[in-house]
């Protein structure tokens, strides 16, 4: 069974071969474009390529034969390349079609497919290639050709050439946590001797050899490692404001200054032990709470979605500029599939514009000669010739990013823990000082004693591991659910959002399936035979979408297959001929202007009637509205569409929402500032581009996408569509979150109060503190690691 | 006890030693990718230089005849 199974599907991409499919030896293809990769490959020797897994390809669409002509400007090869010389151009690529290891293994020996590349090397967790290649013996125009002809198209947009700062800050943060980790091993190794003879080594000489050493070991650590908390809490307190930093530096500062002169004056072995653990545990905390997913971006803006260069065409010569560089009134050429980056208005050709990525409507919406076509739209057709209104700075979507949103990201808890820390410090200083004074007509000595010890363990090491664990963790968490936050202060935001705000179309609806019915006299199972038949040829979506509808098997021979771009298809079964396509190329006459997608049909050159797409609402979310209403949170549903779907909107939500139709972009954006200034705190979920002002606007936004690696707005979660019917319990999880953020603040004030009882009574001894100190933190970040995960599995995350 | 301070010297060296090929193998990138090179380690080395390919080639056709 399995067998017979495997054998229908393509060697090459796995997808099942219907009729059509082509094949080569015993290996059967899908399509021409797949065979043609496999006799790529095979040219070269690369079919190891079919051995590491089973059908790794990936489907290739038809490349225009200039659609990389623009490679070949020096201009733009010079922002693309990060490196060159006389005989070596280094270049990365973004390639989000990077899935399997057969896909690094090919991409690593590309100097097989393209002899002038020196040597490739994949990231895979980036879904990134780096090439190096000579530039004498090929170019990068024909690198990126040979890449998109196997099937791995870079994804070359108007930020590939904005270069980006590499990860630098991380490296540094690694060698810190090395450098802490490894003095702090160190000294505890050394400071056991101590310990175990209760403070009476026999040898004199050995005991300071020990000290000394320690002290050499604890100066990288308290000056290299934990040079962050003091220049955060010197930055805090010259903005006059105090921070958790503030304390930490206070602490560290007397656990030095106390433990180097006990080692100078001889008179004990200090507290560098446990100082050197306290500022390791907490550069880990904070690295583990600084935690991103690598393979995503929640910055883009349209850059990384906007092509980098355009045919431009003047006096019969065509030219690539880039985008940047287009002038109102040039005249610009695009091809199928390619993207309109600036607002401009038709002049010639058929245009069927897919405005996908803008408003989530997945249906290609028809645009006669003289009517504006706005940026973000991809053509889908034949080739058109179009003249720009506006530059692309000044154009209808780009607008919404010059409107700066500047989310306030000081959190809640930061807020506390602020606050905490400023009535922290004042309370250990007069602890410490009464302290002291009680001590000071007893011996002056012990005052001194009782002073530093006081800042020594009042250094609130826990309560800044506290926040930082219990977010890193549950970040992992909801990461495996295929729910993306972006840093922590998103999940302290969505613990009080009270307001949710939803874009409809592409985020309530599905993106690639539609409901279909047919206006007209009922078709005879002949005639939907011959409809099948047709529609199965064409790879245009409503095409694909009647013939997933239909779901026919061996269709019928079809004869004289043609398809003209924008407009339709037609053939013949058996001399009878069949059309679909729009009103006009059907029935030769256009009337109805109604803004609904419609396919007509003709059979025999009489018209039959019409199919409807209709968009259809994604399962669970009559589930989603009653448990979000029953949580009492506000609903209301924003939509550029008119309200024909009100009916069956006010069904999903029960009635308890509000509905708004035909709004623009500045309409949403502007309707979440209003709720925002009745002191509601919004999140906005939407997908679009055309959502991407009220997403920055929202406290929280959360954008939908069915392929994590397709282009999502910039927002605070990227989450997958599934888990879209999981949005109560995102909320629900990071509102436990912060009970358990409270509880750990509450204990680890315990272990303040316990080493205080100690170090107020000057009998704080380095073994107690050693034996507290690490202690307090190890339980403190197995309480939240434990009770952020088992939350998460009461609320049914894995 | 003066042959412990020579022990000590001598592990802390040692020490020293791992904490600088550490802080080596941060600084050129390695921990920068953490799971291609467990991908890569699987692959054979087909492609040494030309003449080794090429024989490939040939028991490649004589498997097929």
């Amino acid at each position: 069974m399995q067998h017979t199974l495997k054998k229908n599907l393509c060697f090459h991409c796995g997808d099942a071969c219907s009729g059509d499919s082509v094949s080569l030896g015993d290996k059967l293809f899908c399509c021409t474009g797949c065979k043609l990769v496999y006799e790529i490959l095979e040219e070269n020797n690369l079919c190891t390529y079919y051995n590491l897994n089973e059908q790794p390809g990936v489907k290739t669409s038809n490349i225009i034969s200039n659609r990389y002509s623009y490679l070949d400007e020096i201009s733009i090869v010079q922002k693309l390349i990060s490196y060159k010389n006389n005989n070596q151009v280094h270049v990365t690529f973004q390639i989000p079609d990077i899935h399997c290891s057969s896909c690094i293994w090919l991409l690593e020996n590309f100097k097989r497919v393209d002899a002038g590349v020196i040597q490739s090397k994949v990231n895979f967790i980036r879904k990134e290639v780096f090439i190096i290649f000579d530039e004498s013996k090929t170019s990068l125009r024909k690198i990126v050709e040979s890449l998109a002809r196997v099937g791995y198209e870079p994804s070359l947009h108007l930020d590939s050439i904005s270069k980006k700062e590499k990860q630098k800050t991380n490296r540094n943060r690694i060698i810190r946590i090395g450098v802490a980790g490894f003095c702090f091993g160190n000294i505890m190794m050394l400071s056991f001797p101590e310990y175990f003879s209760s403070g009476n080594l026999a040898d004199p000489g050995l005991k300071n050899f020990f000290s000394y050493l320690t002290f050499l070991l604890a100066l990288p650590v308290f000056f290299y490692s934990a040079s962050e908390f003091f220049i955060k809490s010197y930055q805090a307190l010259k903005q006059k404001s105090t921070s958790i930093d503030v304390p930490i530096a206070i602490g560290i500062a007397a656990i030095f200054i106390r433990s180097s002169y006990e080692i100078i004056a001889h008179t004990g072995p200090g507290f560098f032990d446990s100082g050197s653990g306290l500022i390791f545990f907490m550069l880990i905390g904070r690295w583990f709470q600084d935690f991103t997913f690598d393979a995503l971006a929640f910055e883009r803006d349209y850059k990384s979605y906007f092509p980098i260069a355009v045919n431009t065409y003047k006096n019969g010569i065509e030219k690539p500029v880039p985008v940047s560089d287009l002038k109102v009134n040039d005249k610009i050429r695009v091809r199928n599939n390619e993207l309109i980056p600036v607002d401009a208005t038709l002049i010639k050709g058929q245009a069927f514009i897919d405005y996908s990525f803008v408003t989530g409507e997945s249906l290609p919406v028809r645009v006669d000669a003289g009517q504006i076509i706005y940026a973000g739209g991809r053509q889908t057709g034949s080739i058109i010739e179009l003249l720009v209104v506006k530059e692309i700075s000044q154009s209808h979507l780009t607008q919404l990013w010059n409107n700066d949103v500047t989310k306030s990201f000081e959190s809640k808890f930061e807020k506390l823990v602020n606050a905490i820390s400023r009535y922290f410090v004042l309370v250990t200083l007069l602890i410490a000082t009464v302290a002291a004074a009680y001590w000071w007509q007893v011996d002056i000595k012990k005052a001194i004693n009782a002073f530093t010890a006081v800042l020594v363990i009042a250094c609130p090491c826990a309560l800044a591991l506290s926040a930082p664990f219990t977010y890193g963790n549950i970040m992992r968490i909801l990461g495996k659910q295929k729910i993306f936050v972006r840093n922590y202060q998103t999940l302290e935001n969505l613990a009080d959002i009270n307001t949710i705000v939803f874009d409809k179309t592409g985020t309530l609806t599905e993106n690639n399936t539609a409901e279909i019915s047919f206006v007209g006299a009922k078709l005879t199972d002949h005639e939907v035979q011959l409809i099948y038949a047709l529609v199965r040829h064409s790879s245009h979506p409503l095409s694909k979408l009647l013939s997933q509808h239909f779901k026919l098997n061996d269709p019928q021979h079809l004869t004289d297959y043609t398809e003209v771009p924008g407009q339709g298809i037609s053939g013949y079964v058996n001399q009878i001929n069949i059309k679909a396509g729009s009103e006009i190329f059907v029935t030769g006459n256009k009337l109805a202007n109604d803004n609904l997608t419609k396919v007509y049909i003709a059979i025999n050159h009489v018209c039959k009637g019409y199919f409807v797409f209709i968009n259809t609402y994604r399962s669970g979310l009559k589930h989603l509205a009653e448990n979000l209403v029953h949580e009492k949170f506000h609903l209301s549903v924003l939509t550029g569409d008119g309200n024909a779907e009100q009916h069956n909107l006010a069904t999903i939500f029960s009635n308890k929402v509000e509905l708004h139709f035909n709004c623009t972009p500045e309409q949403k954006l502007n309707s979440i500032k209003s709720l925002q200034q009745q002191n509601k705190k919004v999140l906005m979920v939407g997908d679009g581009l055309n959502d991407a002002g009220a997403l920055r606007q929202s406290n929280v936004g959360i954008s939908i996408t069915d392929n994590t690696n397709n282009f999502t707005p910039a927002s605070d979660v990227i989450i997958d569509a599934s888990q879209l019917i999981n949005l109560h319990k995102l909320i629900a999880y990071s509102q436990r979150a912060s009970h358990i953020i409270i509880w750990s603040f509450i204990i680890s004030l315990l272990y303040n109060f316990i080493g205080l009882s100690f170090a107020v009574t000057g009998t704080l001894s380095p073994l107690i503190a050693a034996i507290l100190m690490p202690i307090s933190t190890i339980s403190l970040v197995l309480f939240t690691l434990v009770a952020s995960t088992v939350k998460s599995r009461l609320l049914g995350f894995k | 006890m003066s042959v412990i301070i020579i022990l000590i010297a001598v592990s802390l060296l040692v020490a020293i030693g791992f904490l600088i090929s550490f802080l080596w193998a941060v600084k050129t990138g390695q921990y920068d990718d953490d799971y291609t090179p467990s991908v890569r380690i699987l692959f054979d080395n087909e492609f040494k230089d030309e003449s080794t390919s090429a024989n490939e080639k040939n028991i490649h056709s004589n498997n097929n005849n």
